[in-house]
């Protein structure tokens, strides 16, 4: 209880007039301009909580005076920014792919949109620039898996290869060694032969024999000389474009267990007029047809 | 006159009046608690995690992803444009705990499913730098040798169900064998799939024979925000 208010000599402040066991407080107000910005906080949360949505109810919430959402705000500023792109997505949207092509103005903005779509959605596998890594062909080459001109481009961005849409480009590599369809040897033999369709067969003997396993077995997608297939999505064996590697032990491991490299499906993720100008952009990548 | 000698020499006001301050606090707290259910969005789509995918979320748990990757995409437009259609509260209802994270050392993950292939995550976890040569991601490739111990998934659905989660009976009774099925692309789908719409079937480590935590935790993120069509959402569904 205070009783006895009295000034420290030490610090010239008062004390707060309590007292324990003849140990006295100081009373050490706060500094006013520190005390009036806490004041206001004070206020300013009040405002806001008046102003903006603030506290639950039992069926909804209070949404506040001035009736903001987030997600309405969104709504608006996803319509300005589309507002900004019309003119130029519009046209996007109406335009063929070749069209668009032909256009400089058109080529220019699908271009530029397409490298910032390619960077989000496309860079994580083939790399930034289309450049491709182990698994994931280059987009900047003029080798296509399934096809390298705008239309087959579109369609395998729309549907992806064997994706779970059910217009997904899809085809099967057997699994030879795993699945027992060829012995060990004939694997081997069959990969000289495909080392041999680039002339770097280490063994030229076990070359001619693999021709038969490879007749048998692999010419009916890859083609009899090695040129592959693109209605199937059979690499070409005969260049010196590999996949998943063009030495003698990735061959052999593609035969004997298969690979079969998967493509999202796009068309449930991004616009029309974004994968046209992904179209664009991936075919302007430098193999384009 | 105010007094605090008054209430300090008063065991029992001093107990009725602490105890009306603690209550206030509970209050304003505990309160909005009771009418959580108003913030969750109708949207349809929404399912319990496949006993799979469920292990996967535990070993994303586990592994500490949420310190690095957030899984709540917010209403603004930058955010929209790369990652897709806002979270709702409604996709994460059947999460314990939730995912949202606060922080993004890497990308948000609220929507990553089917945005790669399988073979991507198995490459992308044993080492990031093989697909994305700028990540500063750690690799995960002992995900690929720990084989996962499901022999109590049952009692773990179980579990979740008493938290609110509506895993049915039959789930519960097939939580082991569902299991397989989704991680054997050969496997017959028909009752998984009905029980289980939308999420993904395949050898997701390329194995499936083994049954790898690689296999549960890529199912798991290949299941991300996939459950919702938003192509069929109306704004009122959205309304909370």
């Amino acid at each position: 209880m205070p009783t006895k208010i009295e000034k420290d000599s030490v610090t010239g402040q008062n004390t707060t007039g309590h007292e324990w066991d003849g140990i006295k407080e100081l009373n050490t107000p706060l500094p006013t301009w520190w005390l009036y910005v806490l004041y206001a906080t004070v206020l300013w949360s009040i405002g806001q909580f008046v102003l903006y949505p603030s506290i639950p109810g039992v069926r909804t919430y209070f949404s506040g005076v001035l009736g903001y959402s987030a997600r309405e705000e969104l709504v608006q500023k996803m319509q300005a920014a589309a507002d900004q792109k019309a003119p130029f997505l519009d046209r996007i949207r109406q335009a063929s792919l070749a069209d668009i092509r032909k256009t400089p103005e058109l080529l220019g903005y699908a271009v530029a949109g397409g490298r910032v779509a390619f960077a989000e959605n496309c860079a994580g596998c083939h790399q930034s620039g289309g450049a491709g890594a182990k698994g994931y062909p280059s987009l900047a080459d003029d080798e296509w898996l399934w096809g390298g001109n705008l239309a087959e481009i579109e369609r395998t961005i729309r549907y992806g290869i064997r994706s779970a849409h059910p217009d997904s480009r899809t085809s099967l590599m057997p699994r030879f060694g795993l699945d027992g369809v060829l012995e060990r040897d004939k694997i081997d033999d069959a990969a000289e032969f495909v080392l041999s369709l680039s002339n770097r067969a280490t063994n030229a003997d076990a070359a001619k024999r693999g021709a038969t396993v490879y007749a048998e077995n692999c010419a009916a997608c890859h083609g009899n000389a090695g040129a592959g297939q693109r209605e199937l999505g059979a690499p070409n064996l005969a260049d010196g474009i590999w996949i998943y590697g063009g030495d003698k032990a990735s061959i052999v491991k593609v035969i004997a267990e298969s690979r079969n490299g998967v493509m999202p499906a796009w068309t449930d993720r991004l616009d029309p007029a974004v994968i046209k100008m992904l179209t664009v952009y991936v075919h302007a990548l430098g193999g384009g047809e | 006159m105010f007094s605090h000698a008054k209430i300090e020499t008063n065991t029992a006001l001093l107990l009725v009046l602490a105890l009306l301050t603690v209550a206030i606090g509970g209050i304003v707290e505990i309160i909005p608690l009771y009418t959580i259910e108003t913030t969750i969005e109708r949207v349809q789509g929404v399912r319990p995690y496949s006993p799979l995918e469920l292990v996967g979320r535990n070993i994303y748990i586990r592994e500490g992803c949420y310190l690095c990757h957030s899984q709540q995409i917010h209403p603004f437009r930058d955010e929209v444009e790369r990652y897709g259609h806002y979270s709702l509260a409604a996709e994460s209802m059947y999460d314990h705990p939730f995912q949202w994270g606060s922080k993004r050392t890497g990308p948000d993950l609220a929507r990553v499913g089917g945005k790669y292939s399988n073979e991507w995550h198995v490459a992308h976890m044993v080492q990031p730098r093989s697909v994305v040569p700028e990540s500063i991601m750690p690799g995960y490739p002992f995900l690929l040798d720990r084989t996962v111990n499901a022999s109590d998934i049952a009692q773990h659905l179980r579990a979740v169900r008493k938290v609110g989660v509506p895993y049915t009976d039959e789930m519960i009774e097939n939580a082991r064998a569902d299991i397989d099925v989704q991680q054997n692309p050969d496997a017959d789908t028909t009752d998984f799939a009905k029980r289980y719409p939308k999420a993904v079937v395949g050898a997701f480590d390329g194995n499936p024979a083994r049954l790898t935590e690689m296999d549960a935790l890529v199912a798991y993120l290949q299941v991300l925000g996939t459950m919702v069509d938003f192509s069929a959402v109306t704004p009122q569904q959205l309304k909370q």
